[in-house]
């Protein structure tokens, strides 16, 4: 609802940078938090709003950053792709493919060193795995059996440019297990699932018996960068996002809760989910913007 | 004698120094550990790590796989979470396998996160000439790294010096790019022991003077002192400027002595175009253009790679001979004296090899 409303107000031109919205991705980023307590940690990605909202991070200060005013949650400094929440456990968002990966790994390292009994996530893409960075941290991680979960969300896609023309056609777990890594896959639309496999992931993990490679399938509905759709620019089918269209992560969750959840309350709960976008959006319209003079502090520490 | 007085009579090597300065560092703060490629090796980065693996434990000196990129992004991350790590590269042409972390997330997370992050890190990097070392083992690449605003950049010139701003690197809350010419870590002077730190706050003058400012950095440092001293016997004063931090760039010192002189000459390590140089020159012009009597000159590399054969790189690299030239032509100093001078210059250097450390520069200084 979030990043509908995004979309929806996207062309209004208050909120200019670019954003990169996870709508169809949900259920990857809702099931990998749920398993983590407040004081584990997550790295994300540019793709990153799912990700802080799914452990917590303030909506009010989302938009205001979106927005580039000062009350964002890094003050207007890094825009949609830069999220970050540290109370929350949102570390950082880092927009480079695979950059994000070697932090993530220093970050389980750090609490490995600290014995914290933490646990950090590397959230990363099917096109991270063919950076180098990927590599390099699986293989540190492995051999000191660091705490962290390299959550890979496969969208099949590198902005237009599908996984079969950049890999050969072979499961990509192999790539983790060949580092010896452990590995698990499933269907990232599917939060039951998906909740259930981050969670051996992270008992691995705080057990001191290293890193899991979690992948799971899912796909990005939208753009690869904007508010609208665009499966008419042909890099991909209408019969292929309509299929996966019938795979809406929440819909899913919809029909499994049946009588479960009353329509009275799922009608309450959207009523509240829209007054708190309704007053995040009017928090952000109102923020002001930071001052010019801004943009030279916080060069050195 | 004095217990201090006895300590400073130490004279030791400035690789022994940074030895020292990581064993002070790593027995103040468990926090600090370090990533080295070849740990065993007997080479022990120029002994700079020698015997420390040994004394801290291996959790405390690790070795890192071949994956430079990747090294540094994990101490970044680990920095981020409240360690301290110090990395080494043997050359600095590793790192440049470690650029997109270096400037994307060592860089930017403390101005990215508004505040929120700090990344206390040092990255040690082997800058220079020697043997042979050729066109990709060889270059002094301070440059690239001081063009990004949230590192800082130090290297030093002298042993004691290499020591207390180690240590300061390793306290400070940034990202500290660490600079060693290679043929300095044979040079020796006198250390303190135990914990001091030295200030990463800007250039020092090493030689006062009124005649003409030169401002160097690392190995050209002791060339332009080696030019000093002759020059001084001809009765020209020189002052001799020691850069130590390229990044943030302090130009106080540098600008008050020209002022002093009216007259400049800047002398890098690495390339001329693009330089070092180039930077202090146009401040001091932008600055102090009207006390400047001739116009400054830039001394540096040549513009090609540098090649392994010692008979390619005659020429290559600005030793005291050029500086005390360029100062005599700028200054208009006659034939006769410069004759001395450099006489003097071509003696001490007759018949010594091209491609080892100069064994003058061996110090103390």
């Amino acid at each position: 609802m979030v990043e509908e409303a995004i979309a929806e107000h996207y062309g209004e031109g208050e909120m200019r940078c670019p954003v990169h919205l996870s709508i169809g991705q949900e259920a990857a980023a809702v099931g990998v938090c749920d398993a983590l307590a407040l004081t584990d940690k997550i790295y994300s990605t540019h793709r990153c709003h799912a990700h802080y909202l799914a452990k917590g991070g303030d909506l009010n200060r989302m938009f205001a950053e979106i927005c580039g005013k000062a009350a964002g949650c890094i003050g207007g400094r890094g825009g949609s792709m830069h999220l970050m929440d540290l109370e929350k456990g949102m570390m950082a968002s880092i927009p480079i493919v695979a950059s994000s990966i070697p932090i993530a790994t220093g970050s389980a390292l750090a609490d490995k060193r600290m014995r914290s009994g933490k646990v950090t996530v590397a959230f990363i893409g099917d096109a991270s795995i063919e950076e180098g960075v990927f590599h390099e941290s699986a293989n540190f991680a492995v051999l000191h059996r660091l705490p962290i979960v390299f959550v890979c969300e496969n969208n099949l896609y590198s902005v237009y440019t599908p996984l079969r023309q950049r890999q050969p056609d072979r499961p990509l777990t192999n790539v983790a297990l060949a580092h010896g890594m452990r590995a698990a896959h499933g269907d990232g639309n599917n939060l039951e699932e998906t909740y259930r496999l981050m969670s051996d992931a992270v008992a691995h993990a705080r057990c001191g018996n290293g890193p899991t490679f979690l992948l799971l399938d899912t796909y990005r509905w939208r753009e690869h960068c904007g508010p609208n759709f665009d499966n008419r620019i042909g890099y991909r089918t209408e019969a292929e996002y309509l299929q996966w269209e019938t795979r809406c992560p929440i819909r899913a969750l919809h029909k499994k809760l049946g009588s479960g959840l009353a329509p009275q309350r799922e009608k309450a709960m959207v009523e509240a989910i829209t007054v708190e976008i309704e007053s995040a959006r009017a928090f952000a319209r109102a923020a002001p913007l930071p001052e010019p003079a801004q943009a030279s502090q916080f060069v050195y520490a | 004698m004095t217990a201090q007085a006895v300590s400073q009579e130490r004279i030791i090597t400035l690789a022994d120094a940074i030895r020292e300065g990581l064993i002070e560092s790593f027995a103040r703060d468990d926090r600090t550990f370090m990533f080295a490629q070849g740990v065993d090796d007997p080479a022990s980065m120029w002994g700079t790590i020698k015997g420390i693996a040994k004394r801290f434990g291996e959790d405390r000196i690790i070795e890192m796989p071949v994956a430079e990129n990747g090294a540094v992004g994990i101490a970044v991350g680990a920095a981020l979470n409240g360690q301290r790590p110090v990395i080494g590269f043997h050359r600095v042409e590793f790192a440049l396998l470690a650029l997109e972390q270096i400037v994307n997330n060592a860089a930017k997370s403390h101005y990215i996160s508004n505040g929120q992050h700090k990344v206390p890190l040092v990255i040690r990097m082997v800058i220079g000439r020697g043997w042979g070392q050729g066109p990709e083992h060889s270059q002094s690449l301070e440059p690239i790294f001081s063009y990004f605003p949230g590192l800082k950049v130090v290297m030093p010139a002298f042993a004691a010096d290499a020591k207390g701003m180690l240590i300061s690197a390793i306290e400070d809350d940034n990202p500290v790019i660490f600079i060693e010419h290679r043929f300095l870590h044979y040079a020796t002077g006198h250390v303190p022991e135990g914990y001091y730190k030295n200030p990463l706050d800007g250039p020092r003058v090493v030689r006062e003077g009124k005649d003409v400012t030169i401002v160097a950095t690392a190995h050209a440092v002791l060339e332009a002192i080696r030019a000093a001293d002759v020059l001084r016997d001809i009765g020209c004063s020189v002052e001799v400027i020691d850069m130590r931090v390229l990044r943030p760039l302090n130009m106080a010192t540098i600008q008050a002595s020209v002022k002093k002189s009216g007259h400049l000459i800047t002398v890098d390590t690495g390339f001329v175009m693009y330089g070092i140089g180039a930077e202090v020159v146009a401040a001091v012009v932008g600055q102090n253009f009207s006390a400047l009597k001739a116009a400054p000159v830039r001394l540096g590399l040549p513009d090609h790679p540098t090649p392994s054969s010692r008979g390619l790189v005659v020429g290559v690299y600005p030793d005291s001979l050029r500086i005390t030239r360029e100062v005599g032509k700028m200054l208009g100093i006659g034939d006769d004296k410069m004759q001395l001078a450099l006489a003097s210059l071509e003696e001490q250097r007759k018949n010594l090899p091209i491609d080892a450390p100069d064994p003058f520069f061996k110090g103390p200084f």
